[in-house]
């Protein structure tokens, strides 16, 4: 598979903070990649330079082969990125900020239909001669992901694009971008939704403490690093007694919920006879799947 | 590399964007300026008028509209880049240029031409308003336009340095105010230096200003405190060692990337 974008040993530190330390990955063409971390984990940092607002202290960034720092202009005509904060210009109406975007690109009038095209798949098409300064937050949201789209670059990057917009857009949005990547685009997405990013990507990377944590396949990456739970419901008098039957198991009690960490599948049918052979009595029973929140909770806990 | 065509589109549209940006508050950008300009010129020649006559066959209304077109020329001319720059750094909308492929050069030219247009669109609108109150004939419309175009370009990259130099618009204000004030009102708009003790006269030496409003004057009357030819050499050598400064912060990204 092509490259989209390499990560080569980037470190990047503020003073004595080492906000990114030495991180490698690749991201490869057509992918839906998700980056994620908690809170000053250095995902934003990584953005930014790859983007070419924040420079590397050292190693190098390419985007589709360029590399961002000395073939500049190049990386940035195959990048798209969608900032976190909600930024926009006061001065302007929607298709005016589009047009002026996708024109800092060199396009002009042959991409006047893409930009309608991207308006009409974010429902912005009504307020394309309203005023940015007068948009909802969400709208605004809306404006900064159509911004991003307006060059069409092969590679869409998009931090925290969910952050404070509704479930509807959210639908849309998503709908769009899974359309873009089957048509070829690189999507790379930051989010604090979990759910977002196991739905959505088919990799995964963790970032914390500006180190890379995990990177793997979504499916494995939780397979691997999380295990499914069975929870059944009894009652309060047996709880002692269960603890002693279960004692080879990893057992949790609250609120008369037993909660058992299965390694195997297999232990499913030991721990349902063991019960029943001791006559303990059980009113609810259900497992549960193992999701990429434990994984993340897991991975940057450590 | 990326084609020329592509280039030129990407500072023509940052230079547009520019320029629709000082036109969508015409009445701030625009009219308010020519108002100031027009009212000086009303009160100062309406006191001074009988009194004072710098040029030997001058009035001194006609004396001080030259001064006054290229004071308020110089001003706004700052004022459109400096004041771009430091709002989109304020709001946090650099990023839209900071994200293109667009090169220092492409944004140094395309802030500066605005700069020269709205500075240049001041100036015009006041020299019109003010041809029909007193009759203004140009004698070296060569020397007006270059000292025009240099005045406005060396303002303009001034401008550029103080919006890259300034994070919040107090320090933008403290700039205009504690710098470009002064410089443009002790540059010989309302006087000639020769009418200055020689120490001050010494001192208006230094302000950049002076020549590029001295200069000015000489297109209209033939008639300078010092050569305009020396004017044009001094402006051109200021707008040179700014422009190099203000492309050399570009280049390197000094406030704008971390």
């Amino acid at each position: 598979m092509e490259k989209a974008i390499v990560f080569k040993n980037i470190k990047k530190s503020y003073g004595s903070v080492q906000a990114v330390n030495g991180i490698n990955l690749t991201i490869y063409q057509g992918e839906f990649f998700g980056l994620l971390g908690p809170n000053g984990a250095g995902k934003s940092t990584l953005i930014n330079m790859l983007a070419g607002i924040v420079k590397s202290t050292s190693g190098s960034i390419k985007a589709m082969g360029f590399d961002v720092e000395k073939n500049y202009q190049e990386a940035r005509h195959s990048l798209g990125i969608v900032p976190q904060e909600l930024v926009f210009d006061p001065f302007f109406n929607v298709r005016e900020m589009l047009r002026f975007q996708a024109g800092y690109f060199g396009k002009g009038r042959e991409n006047y239909n893409w930009i309608d095209e991207v308006l009409e798949r974010l429902d912005l098409t009504e307020k394309a001669f309203t005023n940015m300064r007068q948009l909802s937050g969400g709208m605004k949201r809306r404006a900064l992901i159509a911004q991003a789209l307006a060059h069409r670059p092969p590679i869409i990057v998009l931090d925290e694009p969910t952050a404070g917009v509704d479930v509807e857009l959210r639908q849309r949005l998503w709908a769009f971008m899974k359309d873009l990547n089957q048509s070829g685009h690189t999507i790379v997405l930051t989010t604090h939704y979990l759910e977002e990013a196991e739905n959505l990507c088919k990799r995964i990377a963790m970032v914390n403490r500006g180190k890379l944590v995990a990177l793997d396949d979504t499916k494995k990456l939780i397979r691997k690093n999380s295990s499914k739970n069975l929870n059944i419901k009894i009652d309060s008098k047996d709880e002692q007694k269960v603890l002693k039957i279960l004692k080879n198991f990893k057992v949790f009690i609250e609120n008369e919920i037993l909660t058992i960490t299965l390694e195997k599948l297999d232990e499913l049918n030991n721990i349902i006879v063991l019960l029943k052979k001791n006559k303990i009595k059980f009113f609810d029973i259900q497992t549960t799947e193992p999701d990429l929140e434990k994984v993340f909770l897991q991975m940057t806990k450590k | 590399m990326i084609n020329w065509k592509i280039q030129l589109k990407g500072t023509w549209t940052l230079l547009k964007k520019e320029l629709l940006r000082f036109w969508r508050v015409v009445f701030q950008t625009v009219a308010a300026p020519v108002i100031t300009g027009i009212l000086y010129l009303l009160i100062f020649s309406h006191v001074l008028d009988s009194r004072t006559e710098v040029y030997a066959g001058v009035p001194y209304s006609a004396f001080l509209i030259p001064g006054l077109i290229m004071m308020s020329l110089l001003q706004n001319a700052f004022a459109n880049s400096s004041s771009s720059l430091v709002q989109s750094k304020v709001m946090g909308n650099i990023v839209f240029i900071l994200l293109t492929p667009l090169t220092y050069i492409q944004f140094f030219i395309a802030f500066l031409i605005a700069s020269i247009v709205r500075g240049l669109f001041v100036g015009l609108t006041i020299y019109v308003l003010a041809s029909f109150y007193i009759d203004l004939p140009i004698m070296y419309p060569g020397f007006v336009i270059s000292f025009a175009l240099l005045g406005g370009g060396l303002l303009g990259t001034f401008g550029i340095l103080a919006g890259i130099w300034a994070d919040r618009f107090d320090q933008m204000a403290a700039f205009q105010n504690f710098v470009i004030m002064p410089l443009s009102f002790l540059s010989g708009v309302f006087y000639s230096i020769h009418s200055l003790p020689p120490f001050w006269q010494k001192i208006s030496h230094i302000n950049p200003f002076f020549y590029m409003i001295d200069g000015f004057r000489y297109g209209f009357f033939g008639q300078s405190d010092i050569s305009p030819h020396l004017s044009v050499a001094i402006v051109l050598t200021f707008f040179i060692i700014l422009a190099g400064l203000s492309i050399r912060l570009l280049k390197t990204g000094y406030k704008l990337r971390g």
